[in-house]
């Protein structure tokens, strides 16, 4: 039989490379175990539906919804949030380039945009504009960070 | 967050995922196949659905399965979309599949789940329709093969307990002159007005649709009339509409008649198109 019931666990999350002991229940959303249990609350709540990205993380080199992920799905993979990047040059490139206003969309954005550098260094300007889909700026900054997400992917861009 | 609690499951074979639907079930758990989750998820948060058991179906390796052997292509349901497109090997469902939702989502969105689910696009089941797919179900009885078409009647039609484990494609359709056009009311990422999706084996061609009506489908009648070359095209797609399934969806994405009024001027760029020759 199981010690625990089976709704409710312990496990092992690496998040940021480092390994953390909690208990969670089945039912947990890895967004709030992030937030809430972890108090890492870079990764922002939006519409909890997969449509603004704003709880952007990075899963094993993959951009993932962290609002459309049971946290138990997250055992054994490596969990990045907006607080494990340190200095990355799409950092740099959104400070340099403005690329946002009130700031709330920007980790999302950051995540997914710094795993479409690690993962397509070459993107076409069709892979770019498909991968910045997935996000949603309520202060209209596309332009800014597709500048941004250039400058890091080609290094010759200065616009 | 999730108010209610549940159980979750990982089997790692199909026979344990079956036993277990079936044992939970008897237990009153209404349990659910999760496969990306991302539809359980949503629905469970806004109270939609309830449910006291998940069987998450990604360590089944039969589920995982992304093979092209001999004459067939063998796609396991649980593999996700951006799987799919990354693989390529079925550029029309490459095709399909990435007008769903948005890269990110389609990173957790899966092919069973996209076919399954309850929100009724289900844009990735137009190309097995159009290519007379064959889908591998298990459920108690142990695994049963059967042809998407008598299958597919608005959704998969499974018995409760069933699961959808493979769609299998044969070879010769993968690479057939295809279009694949989606319509929205604005923006590139969103649900769709209305999609089509067409190929073009030998001289016929064949259409599949989804966001007209509240299912996806494909229509032999509309065929038969959209292959009447005698007839102009105009004459032939007036002719087609007539077997229109009902109801014509009517909502704020767009009305019956701007639907059909979409889909008519679709038709019109894909089937000259496709006539004249391979397009991929
Ligand atoms: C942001 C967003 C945008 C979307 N946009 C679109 C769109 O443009 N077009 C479109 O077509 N859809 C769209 N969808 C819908 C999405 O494709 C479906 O909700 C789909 O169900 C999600 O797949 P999943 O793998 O997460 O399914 P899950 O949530 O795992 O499952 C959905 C349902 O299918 C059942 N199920 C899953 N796998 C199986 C199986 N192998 N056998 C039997 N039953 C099974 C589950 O029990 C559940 O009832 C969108 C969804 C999101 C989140
Ligand atoms: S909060 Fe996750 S996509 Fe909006
Ligand atoms: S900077 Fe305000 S939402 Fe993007």
């Amino acid at each position: 039989m199981h010690d625990f019931p089976l709704s409710k666990r312990r496990i092992i999350l690496n998040i940021n490379s480092e390994d953390v002991d909690i208990y969670i229940r089945a039912a947990d959303l890895l967004l709030d175990t992030i937030r809430e249990s972890l108090g890492l609350t870079g990764s922002k709540p939006g519409c909890l539906n997969g449509d603004c990205g704003a709880c952007t993380i990075i899963l094993d080199e993959k951009p993932m919804k962290s609002c459309l992920m049971l946290t138990l799905e997250a055992e054994g993979k490596k969990i990045m949030t907006i607080e494990g990047l340190k200095n990355t040059p799409i950092q740099k490139a959104f400070i340099e380039h403005f690329a946002f206003q009130c700031g709330y969309c920007t980790p999302g954005f950051i995540m997914n945009c710094h795993s479409l550098i690690k993962n397509q260094p070459n993107a076409d300007p069709h892979t770019i504009k498909e991968w910045l889909q997935s996000n949603i700026c309520r202060c209209t900054g596309y332009q800014e960070i597709e500048t941004a997400v250039l400058s890091v992917l080609r290094k010759d861009y200065n616009k | 967050m999730i108010p209610t609690d549940f159980e979750y499951y990982l089997p790692a074979t199909i026979s344990e995922a079956v036993h277990l639907y079936r044992t939970l079930k008897n237990h009153g758990k209404k349990p659910l196949y999760y496969s990306g989750g991302t539809e359980i998820i949503t629905f469970l948060r806004l109270h939609l659905i309830e449910t006291g058991a998940v069987i998450n179906i990604n360590a089944i390796p039969e589920c995982r399965q992304n093979n092209l052997i001999g004459d067939s292509l063998t796609l396991g349901s649980s593999l996700t979309l951006t799987e799919i497109e990354e693989a390529n090997v079925f550029p029309l469902l490459s095709a399909a599949s990435a007008g769903v939702a948005d890269h990110t989502s389609r990173n957790k969105i899966t092919l069973g789940g996209n076919i399954c689910g309850m929100i009724f696009y289900r844009e990735a089941v137009l190309p097995f329709l159009l290519c007379d797919s064959y889908c591998m179900i298990a459920g108690g009885d142990g695994v049963r093969k059967a042809p998407i078409n008598s299958l597919f009647n608005k959704s998969l039609q499974l018995t409760e307990g069933e699961l959808l484990v493979q769609i299998i494609t044969q070879k010769r359709y993968l690479d057939l002159p295809f279009i694949c056009i989606k319509r929205r009311q604005q923006w590139e990422t969103g649900y769709p007005l209305v999609t089509v999706a067409a190929l073009r084996n030998g001289n016929e061609i064949r259409v599949a649709i989804s966001g007209l009506c509240p299912f996806p489908f494909r229509s032999a009648k509309m065929e038969a009339d959209l292959n009447n070359t005698k007839l102009s095209l105009e004459e032939r797609i007036e002719l087609a509409f007539r077997h229109l399934p009902a109801p014509i969806l009517h909502d704020v994405e767009g009305s019956a008649e701007y639907r059909l009024f979409v889909l008519k001027n679709t038709l019109l760029e894909i089937i000259p198109k496709l006539e004249a020759g391979a397009i991929a």
